[in-house]
């Protein structure tokens, strides 16, 4: 059994536009001591599918709309989302970490004291207990003379100081799982490096599993194992790290591996991008999302509805219905 | 560089752009100064691009409003087509602001929502050309059709279109009066990775076709790497090193660049593997008080007690490659 692992999760929001089916049947599972990569563009539903698996939905106008998220034996979208049980899961044995540190942060509330709630109320620990693991939560994300900067406020730390706050404060509560939204992409370069790495280490050493969440490819390539491919609502290809970098199948993952430039490659004369633009979520066709912008389609991709996901080999699997032959 | 030296279209002498942090009741006295750019120098040929790369706070983006004379610089010279644009009055600077136009970051903040795309094409050329309000829709068509939007969608607004079609509004309004230079300043961060590729082409493509010259400001080091002539490293104010692109990035001599560009992920898990860090200490100092010496020391793995002393200039090493560090080439 999979630590967790969510099957046709659907969510759907009412708007002005129509309705959008943000998530449109994604299934995946992540494994104890785990790091999985969920990839692709703005709207493509992959903060959505995280935020749903934690009923952290705005209901209305969102809607879970169907679908299963079996952790630890118990489907959590059966919960009541602001029960006891769901309580229990949220912050406790999964918990997110969100791409802006200053949003997420409370700005009147000291770190020692944002640190050491969510570990009173899960752990059950006292002030005194609690703000001892607290520090040492500071020390093991390195934050410098962490007992000084204790009572400091968020606005008193540096950008990438915060999003080390954030981490401490996610793994505080000894979770299974830790969610990391774009955790880096308001960081500078050699600030991302470093908070990735310290984010690995902790994951390794306590055996969490991490979902990580970004449309950073490069982001993924160095830490995940495996990787899912999101695009427009829709997982459509996934497999290990070295299935989708090295032998990607949909032309969209095609697309992306294609369009970024890199550092270790020959300077090209032009890139090579992805025609047309991000597709309207309230106006769906019902063929494959990607068709309008896909050089490779057939007459069964203009005729059939989005394909389901296939297996190429292994535990690599594409929507794509060209590469199956 | 080969072949004979084209002509020098913008040329940076000893910039300073130091910013008063106001004390007092009053807010009237200054007590301290951001120093936002020191001393820094640099010079753009016509029909080249110079990235500009360095992280948020460096002093990028100022650099870039110090040559369109947003900012009135500290101290210092900025030549334009040979002419010295550093000292003079607003008056003066309105015809020149024709010639050089800025291409912003975010797409969604930079276009007026309550105007169509066509109107927000057309300002430039109500507020700076004679022409006839038939010249003028002729005009806003042919840009249209240069940056790759029908020229139907003119009457179309902003939130009507993607964030790469907004960033080709704002292009086609930095082109209008036909400029010979562009600040480009971070013009594909803010668009996803599927677009990013679109608008890196078409600005490459309109450089060739217009002859136009850039100022490339950006943090993607990747991007900068595919798009320029010459590069420019800045850390805390200063450009701490200057060079072709391939000296840059095939042999990257201060201790910065170095880790810089070791902190960039490749998408490729079979590289990732291999490949080796530079983890730098601590965070960028403040520029109110920056460190003594060389601005790096505090986190450079190879600092020695000189580096504390002062603070290093660029300094030409061969192969056209400047560099601001006292350890290379010891």
């Amino acid at each position: 059994m999979h630590l967790l692992e969510v099957k046709n999760l659907r969510t759907r929001f009412r708007t002005d536009a129509g309705t959008v089916h943000a998530v449109d049947g994604i299934s995946y599972f992540i494994d104890e001591g785990e790091i999985i990569g969920l990839v692709g563009e703005s709207g493509c539903g992959k903060s959505v599918s995280q935020l749903s698996v934690l009923q952290l939905i705005p209901v209305p106008p969102g809607e879970i709309a169907g679908g299963q998220a079996v952790f630890e034996g118990r489907d959590l979208l059966r919960f009541e989302a602001k029960g006891p049980e769901m309580r229990e899961v949220r912050g406790g044995k999964i918990s997110i970490i969100f791409q802006e540190p200053m949003t997420s942060l409370n700005p009147v509330l000291a770190v020692s004291r944002q640190l050491t709630e969510a570990m009173e109320l899960h752990l059950k620990l006292d002030r005194k207990s609690s703000r001892a693991r607290a520090l040492d939560l500071l020390r093991m994300v390195g934050i410098p003379d962490a007992e000084k900067r204790f009572r400091n406020f968020p606005h008193q730390f540096s950008g990438g100081m915060r999003q080390r706050i954030m981490i401490a404060m996610a793994l505080s509560c000894r979770p299974k799982i830790v969610v990391a939204d774009e955790p880096t992409t308001a960081l500078d370069v050699t600030t991302q490096a470093k908070v990735l790495e310290v984010m690995n280490d902790l994951v390794r050493r306590f055996r969490t599993s991490l979902v990580l969440v970004t449309h950073n490819l490069g982001v993924v390539a160095r830490y995940a194992q495996r990787i899912y491919v999101m695009y427009a609502g829709r997982i459509v290809e996934s497999g290990t790290s070295k299935d989708i970098f090295g032998n990607p199948k949909h032309p969209y993952t095609i697309g992306l591996l294609r369009s970024v430039p890199r550092l270790d490659e020959t300077r090209k004369e032009r890139l090579v991008p992805i025609p047309g633009s991000l597709p309207d979520l309230a106006n769906m066709p019902g063929t494959c999302a990607f068709l309008p912008r896909c050089t490779r389609a057939g007459e069964d991709c203009r005729r059939e509805p989005w394909g389901e996901l296939r297996r190429v080999e292994g535990e690599h699997y594409t929507s794509c219905r060209m590469e199956m032959g | 560089m080969s072949g004979p030296a084209k002509e020098i279209l913008l040329e940076v002498k000893n910039l300073r752009m130091h910013f008063p942090i106001p004390a007092g009741v009053l807010r009237r006295r200054p007590t301290a100064w951001v120093k936002a750019v020191d001393d820094v120098s640099f010079l753009i040929r016509k029909g080249e691009t110079l990235g500009l790369v360095g992280e948020s706070g460096c002093g990028k983006t100022t650099i870039g409003r110090c040559v369109l004379r947003i900012y009135a610089p500290t101290s210092g010279e900025i030549f334009f087509q040979q002419k010295e644009i550093g000292r003079l009055p607003e008056s003066e600077i309105r015809p020149l602001r024709r010639q050089m136009q800025l291409i912003f970051q975010d797409p969604f903040s930079s276009l007026d929502p309550r105007q169509t795309a066509g109107s927000i094409v057309a300002e430039p050329l109500k507020i700076h050309s004679p022409a006839t309000s038939f010249e003028r829709r002729e005009r806003v068509e042919e840009l249209f059709r240069l940056v790759g939007l029908e020229p139907s969608m003119m009457r179309r607004y902003p939130h009507e279109f993607s964030g790469g079609q907004r960033q080709r509004i704002g292009i086609a309004r930095a082109l209008a009066m036909n400029p010979a230079f562009i600040i480009c300043d971070e013009p594909v961060s803010a668009l996803d990775v599927s677009i990013q590729a679109q608008i890196t082409n078409l600005l490459e493509d309109l450089k060739n076709r217009l002859g136009l010259t850039y100022l490339f400001i950006s943090h993607d080091l990747s991007v900068v790497r595919h798009i320029s002539d010459q590069v420019a490293v800045m850390y805390l104010g200063r450009i701490v090193e200057l060079t072709s692109w391939r000296e840059l990035y095939e042999n990257p001599l201060h201790p910065y660049t170095q880790a810089l560009l070791s902190a960039v992920p490749i998408p490729d898990p079979f590289v990732e593997e291999e490949r080796a860090r530079i983890f730098l200490e601590g965070d960028v100092p403040s520029p109110v008080n920056p460190p003594a010496g060389c601005n790096f020391h505090p986190r450079c793995p190879r600092a020695i007690a000189g580096c504390q002393e002062l603070s290093p200039a660029l300094v030409e090493t061969g192969h056209e490659h400047r560099v601001a560090c006292i350890r290379v080439g010891e």
